[in-house]
């Protein structure tokens, strides 16, 4: 049973790598880098890790994303015409 | 998409053949034993702690954790230093803001969700932090976890309110003082003539929320060290976000 709950979470941590490289729109991409944060924490909590799992939820589902998305946000801003007096 | 096929096949064959050929869960062999063995017995009658994990970070191997602490102190300090007020830039008030349109403020739902999650994250946070001796966790995943809340305050109200929740004064001094309690804690030992990080206090009853000595206390300094970073880390993206304008 524990082999196939790892087998199958090995699969899908191959494919959300694929689909997170496939998403080309940094903003979407941050929200499959989440996703895909979270898989990884279910694989390391899988494989018994469950303090590297919880590291993992954190940084690789909240924190990554969040830095992503606000560093988005700066160059974006800085990308607009002015605004208008 | 051919070369992509091909690449994957050939990655994907690789892949299966690694994982097939991967340890055994669960069973030792001589070689991982004698190292696992020896800490599994060690954490529990040595340091009374029974999270294996946080007994290597924080005591077997303290010495590498300070390191990596530290490591985490100078990023958080070389991001500031990059997004500090340049002085060609202005500071308006801070507001949530794209140009030309105005945001509609947060939905009753978000508010909602937003708050009431708030307090049981920072619940949570401190449970993760103080028990990092006793279960999976400890100073670095709650710290993370405690930075959360004001960015929750954040989602759903202003900026200002993150502001008065957070103070960055505070909040710079917090990690300041966790970063710099790791170190002081390592020192004391040397006054008693033993080695740097040796763990001279009581060691209390395994299980118990107060037992591993020194770990409990590198916990939490090492806690208020994350969240605080992590706090300064997301004031200074939200300040650069909202506040600044380009030079006129």
């Amino acid at each position: 049973m524990t082999t196939l709950l790892q087998a199958l979470i090995l699969g899908m941590v191959a494919a959300g790598g694929l689909a997170v490289v496939l998403t080309r729109d940094p903003l979407n991409q941050s929200v499959v880098v989440s996703f895909y944060g979270i898989l990884l924490a279910i694989m390391f909590f899988l494989f018994q890790a469950p303090d590297v799992a919880l590291s993992q939820i954190v940084i690789g589902a909240m924190a990554l994303p969040l830095m992503i998305l606000l560093a988005l946000a700066r160059i974006r801003r800085k990308r607009e015409p002015p605004e208008p007096k | 998409m051919a070369l992509f096929l091909v690449s994957a096949a050939v990655f994907g064959t690789i892949y299966v053949a690694a994982l097939a050929s991967l340890h055994p869960m669960g069973v030792a062999d001589a070689a991982s034993a004698s190292y696992g063995n020896r800490i599994n017995a060690a954490t529990v009658s040595e340091r009374h702690i029974t999270d294996a994990v946080t007994a290597v970070n924080f005591d077997f191997r303290g010495f590498d954790t300070l390191g990596e602490e530290f490591i985490m102190f100078a990023s958080v300090i070389g991001t500031i230093l990059l997004l500090r007020k340049h002085r060609d830039e202005s500071e308006g008030t801070p507001r949530d803001q794209k140009a030309g349109r105005e945001i509609s403020p947060p939905s009753d739902a978000v508010r909602v969700i937003s708050v009431s999650l708030a307090g049981m994250v920072v619940t949570f946070g401190i449970y993760i932090v103080t028990h990092g001796q006793v279960s999976p966790g400890g100073g670095f995943q709650g710290g993370v976890l405690l930075a959360a809340p004001p960015l929750l305050i954040y989602l759903a109200g202003e900026f200002q309110q993150f502001c008065r929740l957070a103070p960055r004064p505070l909040v710079e001094a917090g990690e300041a003082v966790g970063a710099a309690g790791y170190a002081i804690i390592g020192v004391i030992p040397l006054f008693l003539h033993a080695a740097y990080l040796y763990n001279f206090l009581p060691l209390g009853t395994p299980g118990d929320i107060f037992s591993g000595g020194t770990v409990a206390l590198i916990d939490l300094t090492v806690g208020l060290e994350v969240a605080g970073g992590f706090i300064v880390l997301l004031l200074a993206f939200l300040e650069e976000t909202l506040v600044r304008r380009d030079p006129a």
